[in-house]
């Protein structure tokens, strides 16, 4: 890669209180790519997610996005980079005081100040990108189930046109045909916008999906990383015993709290 | 030694949390003085605080201010100072009982339901995702809130004075055999701006304070469920402590002749 990654991380770490959950996360992604990281609960994935977006400000190490360092960006600037990003979240995270399309058009008509029935337009034409229709628009998120709500909250990460989408557990909580269903309209969506796209989950049907490249994550460190198809012969024994899924190997459990 | 270790600890906690709280408070004031302004959520919390409250406040002083002169008359007519009831039920209301337990009345309420709400949206990652989306949570959230709650309750008590001094007016005539027109004289007689100016400044002071620790222990709730009921319990508890103590210092700033 000879062009300036997307996202470029180097050595972030990250602690609440004695927990460590981010031990030095060294880790790129190329322009247009579709990256997906794997690994158990509680590894730190999320917490990447959010240290990127900077929801969380990381201890030390440096974020880059297109060069430019975001690790300690003023809020004014962070909310401009902001614009870069869309999000899907693990519950979608839905706004249930708002009607679906406004949910859809929040980011539009809050970010972007565009007026209300153009955002409402692009909203319903979000929507029907994700398969739903126009009734759907007015009724509000409780009314939905949560494979609906997945694809409102997709409908509403792509609304901006961003630059770079991130999908934080896309398919939990689903059936395996509504998580396919996701899996392609993910697939779909980014290829249409050019996005760069960053997924976490712990699906290997749906990493082997998305991915154009697949990420490790064990113990707040990236462990492996490879193209998609060498994911069945990575020869790392940790990445084996989590892509079958199975109970001995490297990886021991915590099944109880310290 | 243990004692004392633990006396100093708890001493630690306790400025933690005021400078926490600080920090809140100063990050919201910035926010709440900086455009751009959210005007459909600074209506709809106006809405909210001050139409919706007005049953249970009018109805609080209705009955404050019936059984004020009900108690005044057993009282007073021990020594025939029953025509000082309605001086004694204006100067009680405006001073002190109308905005007071106005204030009362709506922590209750307001209070409970932002921090349950906001804490909601804080377990939900709702507000996680309000920054992705270029929004900043203190502007669309915290600082409508802030406003509405510092202008509406001061038209609250304003209304709730009236009523008050209405429902004493109903007892003293129809229970306790007033003239009407002596009784209102003497409502009159007495009362003077700065009785009404200052419960209108308290009502100020609390209904910013009712919705700071909404706001705030919604914001920093944590942990499902449980976490946003303790979030709720506390915003109502601290609002209801801090409302009684500024009662006090307000009117030793107005009334302290010595």
């Amino acid at each position: 890669m000879t062009q300036v990654p997307k996202i470029a991380l180097k050595g972030v770490h990250k602690h609440f209180g004695p927990k460590t959950v981010l031990n030095g996360i060294d880790l790129e992604v190329g322009r247009g790519e579709s990256l997906v990281v794997i690994g158990g609960s509680g590894t730190g994935k999320s917490v990447m997610l959010k240290c990127i977006l900077g929801l969380l400000t990381p201890d030390s190490g440096s974020i880059r996005v297109d060069g430019e360092e975001t690790t300690r960006l003023r809020p004014r600037e962070r909310e401009k980079l902001l614009h870069k990003f869309g999000m899907l979240f693990q519950g979608a995270a839905l706004f249930d005081s708002l009607k679906v399309w406004e949910n859809v058009a929040f980011g539009l008509i809050q970010g972007a100040h565009m007026p209300r029935p153009q955002a409402k337009e692009i909203a319903l034409a979000k929507l029907a990108a994700v398969g739903l229709g126009p009734e759907v628009g007015e009724l509000s998120p409780a009314e939905l189930s949560g494979g609906m709500q997945k694809r409102v909250g997709l409908a509403r990460a792509i609304a901006d046109e961003p630059e770079i989408i991130f999908f934080d557990e896309p398919t939990t909580g689903l059936d395996p045909i509504m998580a396919d269903v996701i899996n392609e309209l993910i697939v779909k969506c980014v290829k249409d916008l050019g996005a760069t796209a960053v997924t976490i989950t712990h699906d290997m049907a749906s990493a082997r999906k998305i991915a154009d490249r697949i990420a490790m994550i064990y113990q707040g460190r990236i462990i492996w990383t490879g193209h998609a198809k060498d994911i069945d012969d990575s020869g790392n024994p940790f990445v084996d015993q989590f892509v079958h899924g199975k109970a001995e190997g490297p990886i021991k459990m915590q099944v109880r709290a310290l | 030694m243990g004692f004392l270790a633990a006396t100093g600890r708890a001493f630690l906690v306790f400025l933690e949390a005021t400078g926490k709280l600080a920090l809140f408070t100063g990050i919201a004031l910035y926010h709440c003085v900086r455009p751009p302004f959210y005007l459909r959520q600074i209506g709809r919390q106006m809405i909210d605080i001050g139409y919706y409250s007005l049953p249970v406040v009018g109805l609080t002083a209705l009955f404050t201010g019936m059984v004020l002169a009900l108690q005044s008359y057993s009282g007073f007519s021990r020594f025939q100072a029953e025509g000082a009831i309605a001086t004694v039920v204006a100067l009680s209301v405006t001073r002190e009982l109308g905005p007071v337990l106005g204030g009362l009345m709506v922590a209750g309420r307001i209070g409970a339901a932002m921090a349950a709400e906001i804490g909601t949206m804080r377990v939900t990652e709702q507000i996680d995702a309000l920054s992705t989306l270029s929004t900043n949570p203190f502007k669309y959230l915290v600082a409508p809130r802030l406003l509405a709650g510092l202008t509406m309750l001061p038209l609250l008590v304003l209304v709730a004075d009236i009523i008050g001094v209405f429902g004493g007016f109903l007892v003293g005539v129809y229970r306790l055999d007033f003239n009407p027109s002596s009784y209102i004289n003497r409502t009159w007689e007495f009362l003077e701006p700065i009785d009404v100016i200052s419960g209108l400044v308290k009502a100020a002071v609390f209904g910013f304070v009712v919705a700071l620790m909404g706001c705030y222990h919604g914001y920093h709730s944590k942990g499902g469920a449980q976490g946003v009921g303790a979030a709720t319990t506390n915003a109502v508890v601290s609002a209801s402590i801090l409302i009684l103590v500024w009662n006090y210092l307000i009117t030793g700033i107005f009334f302290s002749t010595k």
